[in-house]
């Protein structure tokens, strides 16, 4: 089923003119009300008059995290704040939090993607959506909200937290569509059996998951555990919040980015150029209908690729393949690309083992190093060397057959990586300085 | 008729092993015996002491981790072969070692081998067969 049959399945053609239109309007806003891009724009020799095709998209510079936090709070507000009728904000974990403002019909566009994304996702009127997003500051609870409330879906505002009550509440209420972090699902199912419930009898048929990477095999074991489809969204505050793009539970193979409101470039995170269509690189987003923070290709820091081929859901727009890492946290060991969330992926697939880890990447005698350490709980240990042993080979073994580079597994003793108030320090790179 | 022992994961670090005997020694457990197999990166430090119960769990508490196995107790004559004659017999019938640790006991001045086989109830019953001497833990546990 499809929300808005007239924008999802507008032809290739007709999407591209009105990206155009839309990129020209908003390249004018902001040209004329927001100070940083008028600097930005003309330190970079280029003006709203100069965008006459979507390719000259690529003329204009980049907007980062740090311009946002340069001109924290309101800055790149492109609107008066009286216009302003809703502030969020992302977690801030290096500094301060990154603003962001709705306009009264930036809220609509909104819960129009979101109700987009419940449908596309196999949710509709007579639902009962369990959102167990947080409400907040954070974008997720309220963005999932607004949106079930507009396909007329029964909608419980859970957000996070009180596992024991949400338990209790889902099978009382008959929730059938979970909304929640991917990590917070699992957690969901192993409280449920502890007190001797198995939530597969429940109602729930669907679960729509993100706000952090998550990998196929944990999908498997959702859908496994929880007896659910469970579906990939994707969305980031600086652009909208959820709802960017969504798997439709036709193919549940990419996610469909609403092209009629942003325009997906994927670039070299290295040097910043296009890649050819196709190609795996950082995600780059522009907003062509956003009015309280209109951004101009955004570097969203994820890795991504855009899949061009038409997908069997009927929807024109394109789908970007599942994120595999950030740009941040890539690493480039004899010349491979590595991410950090491809080794836990390794490690989430063998039988007990802790997902604690840390890579160390060093360079000796001029060829690049990558030692992995993994805590040893009591699931593993074992009082033979052999076994122990037999661990650390299939860890090695299982990393060169998924990224091709051999590295060194050290065993190390539980908690004895460090642990940090946020998120995990997880790469120490000696070769740099 | 097994004697519980402690294995605990250590890191090769400076002053884990220390650490180890602190955390067991101002519990007041004594320790009966021990083996340390190490690698380059890791060791596992094979314990039987006094109050195997109580090692595990202030182990745990102070972080290491730690697990309890069944091994078997076996007293040697003193003298020469005196060992030989029991591995050829255990050879014969066909039972693994895994590894293996002797002290001396102070008392009786025998000799007694800790013994980690591959099956451990096959052990079990083939070893008093073999008239090959089994010790209870309590005779272990007691100074």
């Amino acid at each position: 089923m499809i929300w808005n049959d007239e924008f999802e399945t507008l032809p290739r053609e007709a999407i591209e003119s009105l990206q155009l239109k839309r990129l020209q309007q908003t390249v004018a806003r902001v040209q004329a009300t927001v100070p940083f891009y008028r600097q930005s724009f003309a330190r970079a020799g280029v003006s709203a008059e100069m965008i006459r095709s979507l390719d000259d998209l690529r003329r204009l510079p980049f907007t980062l995290k740090q311009d946002m936090r340069d001109n924290y709070p309101y800055g790149l507000f492109a609107v008066p704040l009286e216009q302003i009728v809703r502030i969020h904000a992302s977690s801030g974990t290096t500094g301060k939090p990154t603003v962001v403002g709705y306009t009264r019909r930036d809220i609509d566009t909104w819960a129009e993607l979101m109700a987009r994304s419940f449908v596309a996702a196999g949710a509709s009127r007579g639902d009962v959506i369990h959102n167990a997003y947080g409400y907040g500051l954070f974008t997720g609870g309220l963005g999932a909200h607004y949106g079930a409330e507009r396909i007329g879906a029964s909608v419980i505002p859970m957000s996070g937290g009180n596992t024991k009550k949400q338990i209790m509440i889902m099978q009382d209420f008959g929730s059938t569509v979970l909304t929640c972090t991917p990590s917070y699902c699992l957690y969901l199912a192993e409280a449920a059996r502890e007190e001797n419930l198995d939530i597969r009898d429940f109602k729930l048929r669907v679960g729509i998951h993100g706000a952090e990477p998550w990998s196929e095999a944990m999908r498997q074991e959702i859908e496994e555990k929880l007896g659910i489809k469970a579906i990939d969204i994707y969305g980031l505050s600086e652009i909208l919040g959820p709802g960017v793009g969504i798997e439709c539970i036709e193919a549940q193979n990419g996610l469909h980015i609403w092209e009629d409101h942003f325009i997906p470039e994927i670039i070299d995170p290295e040097t910043g150029e296009p890649l050819p269509p196709g190609e795996k690189g950082e995600l780059v987003i522009t907003t062509i209908t956003k009015e309280g923070i209109p951004l101009i290709r955004y570097r969203t820091r994820d890795i991504t690729r855009i899949i061009p081929e038409p997908c069997i859901c009927g929807r024109t727009h394109v789908r970007l393949e599942r994120i595999s890492g950030r740009s941040d946290d890539m690493l480039i060991i004899r010349g491979v690309n590595v991410f950090p969330s491809q080794i836990e992926s390794v490690l989430f697939n063998i039988e007990g083992v802790e997902p604690h880890y840390q890579l160390i990447v060093d360079r000796e005698d001029n060829l690049d190093t990558l030692e992995v350490q993994v805590e040893v709980n009591e699931r593993v240990f074992s009082d033979e060397i052999k076994v122990l042993q037999e661990l650390s080979r299939k860890i090695r073994r299982d990393i060169k057959d998924l990224l091709g580079i051999t590295c060194k597994v050290r065993l190390v003793e539980p908690k004895s990586l460090a642990r940090s108030e946020g998120k995990a320090v997880r790469v120490i790179d000696k070769r740099k300085g | 008729m097994t004697v519980q022992q402690i294995s605990v994961f250590i890191e090769n670090k400076t002053g884990r092993l220390a650490e180890v005997t602190r955390v067991i020694g101002n519990a007041g457990i004594n320790i009966r015996a021990l083996s340390l197999a190490d690698t380059s990166d890791f060791g596992i430090l094979r314990l039987i002491v006094d109050s195997p119960d109580k090692a595990l769990q202030v182990l745990k508490e102070d972080g290491f981790t730690v697990s309890k196995t069944e091994v078997i107790a076996v007293e040697v004559p003193d003298r020469p072969k005196g060992l030989n004659g029991i591995l050829e017999k255990l050879d014969q019938a066909g039972i693994n070692v895994e590894y293996m640790y002797a002290f001396v006991e102070p008392n009786g001045g025998e000799a007694i081998i800790i013994f980690r086989f591959d099956d451990i109830q096959r052990a079990l019953e083939m070893l008093p067969e073999m008239d090959v001497k089994l010790v209870k833990s309590d005779k272990i546990f007691s100074a």
